[in-house]
């Protein structure tokens, strides 16, 4: 009701002759006035009539409600000095034009006594159709960027895992843990020895390595020995897992923390998206490094004995390869790897005490993805589901990207349980 | 250092409310485990979908507490046969990996901000339960002896989830004990000499997932109904671990198993946290090696040495029969 009385006293605002609001304006009256236009990249501005400018005051109490005319322009009297904020009622424009910033459909201004103020609206044209569809896919490239570096991270992490899986059997619930450890012990080089991030990453590479064998030599290794089940294995990395994660809140505090560099970075602009140098090295570094990984498991002696390993334990065995050496040769080296994806994650989002064990879902739906077991396989799906989970938020809530990564996991063991890469076997 | 009060503190947690619900939990988690086989490591997703279903039941469609009761079941079956139709066919670290997703899944959906309305986002819902309390015969005072003291509307809870508790052992029992029970442990030992034998496995597989779901749905209910609350965050994965370190400890594949280890595994937590948080504020543990925040994550680190030696020297528990848990991944 009240908008109606508004909008017919807007009506009498805008059949004031130009002089008369020029007379008021003299008089002191406080007031908004100014042409709506659209200016193309070529040619003349064009005015633009009929569209609605709602305004109220600073406390939300409305004020009015203004439509351009035919010549684009507009005015409002206000009632008195104060803050304002104006809205541009978006649906009032033509079809073809459109706002350059649409945040800015909503100005807040201050009028001073006696002023009469002009409102900026910067339009333009035929966003309408292919400006939202480039907005759309520039949001969708920087999206991927996130994805693959994400996807990346999994990968490094998620190699050891399924090599693990691959050659002992053993689905390591405390692999997260290691990522955790690698971090940690980067932080700790790096922030309370000084050391510069680069050598911190490299020596913490080597601690997590050697982790990474002693766990192998200290714990599974004896277990293997004396043929404890798989399950009981798999229970046993989950108390493994518990023990170590609240150890790192015991002794590194519940506090997530950056490291001494490169913790912030402005984004740099490479076309439509923008990213920190850091990211770049980053996303190149773990490139190099998966395929470093890819070249010792194809050309390397150790390398081939892996595969042959986790291909099939037995047969290996038969052919002379020391079936315990190759494996503790993997738990270093996937130790390592998740190290270094623990140091970039912690690059990224800080380090904290259970960054691991949340990246460990995320591992098994990767590994999973790519074929339980398989060193490729784990490759292709980590960088499949960090560019899933980065690319749903275009169409899903960011808080439930997570769940969607998770679903997708579900729902391949639906129809091609092996993975991606695995072998069609029966599996159960 | 008070030794009663913390014996006194231990022996009200051993028999306290969590305990019958942890037990609860550790029941279901038992026929799947211990009985059939089945690695489900998302028990806590029933349990969450027993107390969201009791409290939006109640808080959020405005309709009577025992409406709850029903509606939350029938989630809990609804997720068992989602969970179990794509896994069970599969090798039993599928279904580890899928029942642990699907837990995240439910926790993260019932704390996201679009849920705000139905589940309370992170803040959960509260005060649901009055109508639980409403039917209290037990007049009002405390009850107990010594330092064990409870009050009437905690001894209520108590009874009737310790009643649940017995009730249900007692079904475990007669289960185990018939040809329908027989299956499932054979299930367990050669899953393709039952089949040969004309065992639909799959079948009896999924009525195990079904039904030691509903067991920890129950305890959902009595969790949710004891502290009048929900929060999302309550229902996260290291539930599910506890309940695998009750079963361990009490005795994989036995009735009382999970009942007596549930009574020892929060005995113990609490004896820890008293005795460590008295002996810091005592002196005789410097606050530089431990403090009182400290106390809190002590008890985990020694929550996973625990489970991991139990699993290493004793693996069948107290109760246990080594030729009962013969589990391996075939």
């Amino acid at each position: 009701m009240i908008r109606i009385l508004v909008l017919a006293a807007m009506g009498c605002v805008l059949l004031l002759p130009a002089t008369a609001a020029q007379a008021q304006q003299q008089e002191g009256g406080e007031a908004i006035r100014g042409t709506i236009v659209q200016r193309p990249e070529e040619g003349d501005p064009v005015p633009v009539p009929g569209v609605d400018i709602a305004v109220t005051t600073g406390d939300g109490e409305d004020v009015g409600t203004v439509t351009t005319a035919e010549d684009g322009s507009y005015a409002l009297e206000l009632p008195g000095p104060g803050d304002y904020s104006a809205t541009l009622v978006a649906e009032t424009l033509p079809e073809d034009v459109q706002l350059t910033d649409p945040d800015r459909a909503t100005l807040e201004f201050t009028i001073r006594p006696g002023q009469s103020r002009p409102l900026l609206y910067p339009l333009g044209e035929a966003e309408s159709v292919g400006g939202r569809f480039a907005a759309f896919m520039s949001r969708a490239l920087q999206l991927a960027v996130e994805g693959i570096k994400f996807g990346l991270i999994i990968a490094m992490t998620a190699v050891g895992l399924s090599l693990i899986f691959g050659t002992t059997g053993l689905v390591n619930f405390a692999h997260g843990e290691l990522v955790t450890f690698g971090a940690i012990a980067a932080w700790i080089i790096n922030v309370t020895f000084g050391v510069h991030f680069f050598l911190a990453a490299i020596l913490a590479m080597g601690v997590g390595a050697l982790a990474g064998g002693l766990l192998d030599r200290g714990l599974w290794a004896p277990l293997r020995r004396r043929g404890t089940g798989l399950i009981a294995m798999l229970v046993i990395s989950i108390g493994l897992s518990i023990l170590l994660r609240y150890s790192f809140l015991y002794f590194f505090g519940g506090r997530t923390r950056p490291y001494g560099q490169y913790a912030v970075q402005r984004a740099i602009e490479i076309g439509p998206i923008g990213i920190a140098p850091k990211d770049i090295i980053a996303i190149v570094l773990s490139l190099l490094v998966l395929v470093g990984v890819g070249l010792i498991l194809q050309r390397t002696k150790i390398g081939k004995a892996m595969r042959a390993v986790a291909d099939n334990r037995d047969l290996a065995e038969s052919s002379g390869i020391n079936v315990e050496r190759v494996i503790l040769f993997v738990w270093a080296f996937g130790a390592a790897l998740a190290t270094l994806g623990g140091v970039m994650l912690g690059l990224g989002e800080q380090v904290s005490w259970q960054m691991g064990f949340q990246l460990l879902l995320l591992m098994f739906a990767g590994v999973t993805l790519g074929g339980l077991g398989t060193a490729y396989g784990a490759l292709l799906g980590s960088i499949v589901v960090g560019l899933f989970i980065q690319m749903s938020t275009l169409v899903i809530s960011p808080e439930l990207k997570n769940v969607g990564a998770l679903l997708v996991l579900i729902f391949i063991l639906l129809v091609r349980p092996q993975g991606i890469l695995g072998q069609a076997e029966r599996v159960g | 250092m008070n030794w009663e009060f913390i014996l006194g503190r231990s022996l009200s947690s051993a028999i306290g409310s969590d305990a019958a619900v942890f037990a609860l939990a550790a029941i279901g988690l038992n026929l799947h485990f211990g009985y059939t086989g089945l690695l489900n490591f998302g028990q806590v997703a029933f349990m969450a979908l027993g107390a969201y279903g009791l409290s939006v039941t109640v808080a959020t469609l405005g309709l009577s507490l025992w409406w709850g009761i029903p509606i939350g079941l029938a989630l809990s079956v609804t997720l068992a046969l989602l969970l179990g139709l794509p896994t069970l066919r599969l090798r039993a670290d599928y279904l580890a990996i899928v029942t642990i997703a699907a837990s995240e899944i439910v926790r993260f959906v019932a704390r996201s901000v679009s849920m705000r309305g139905v589940t309370g986002g992170s803040f959960g819902l509260s005060g649901f339960a009055d109508e639980f309390y409403a039917v209290n015969p037990i007049p009002g005072g405390s009850y107990g002896f010594g330092v064990v003291q409870f009050s009437a509307r905690a001894l209520w809870v108590i009874a009737v989830a310790w009643g649940l508790v017995a009730i249900i052992s007692l079904m475990v029992y007669v289960l185990m004990h018939s040809p329908w029970g027989r299956v499932l442990r054979s299930i367990r030992e050669d899953e393709d000499a039952a089949r040969s034998l004309g065992k639909n496995v799959y079948s009896y597989k999924m009525q195990s997932l079904v039904l030691g779901g509903l067991f920890g749905t129950i305890g959902g209910f009595m969790y949710a109904i004891s502290q009048q609350s929900v929060q999302p965050d309550t229902y996260s994965t290291p539930v599910t671990f506890y309940c695998y370190a009750i079963i361990i400890l009490g005795g994989t594949a036995r009735v009382l198993g999970p009942v007596l280890g549930s009574m020892i595994f929060w005995g113990l937590l609490s004896f820890t946290d008293t005795a460590l948080r008295q002996a810091v504020g005592a002196g005789y543990i410097p606050t530089a090696i431990m403090d009182g925040t400290q106390v809190g994550q002590s008890r985990f680190v020694l929550l996973g040495l625990g489970l991991m030696l139990l699993m290493i020297f004793r693996p069948q528990g107290i109760l246990g029969d080594r030729r009962e848990i013969a589990l391996d991944a075939h």
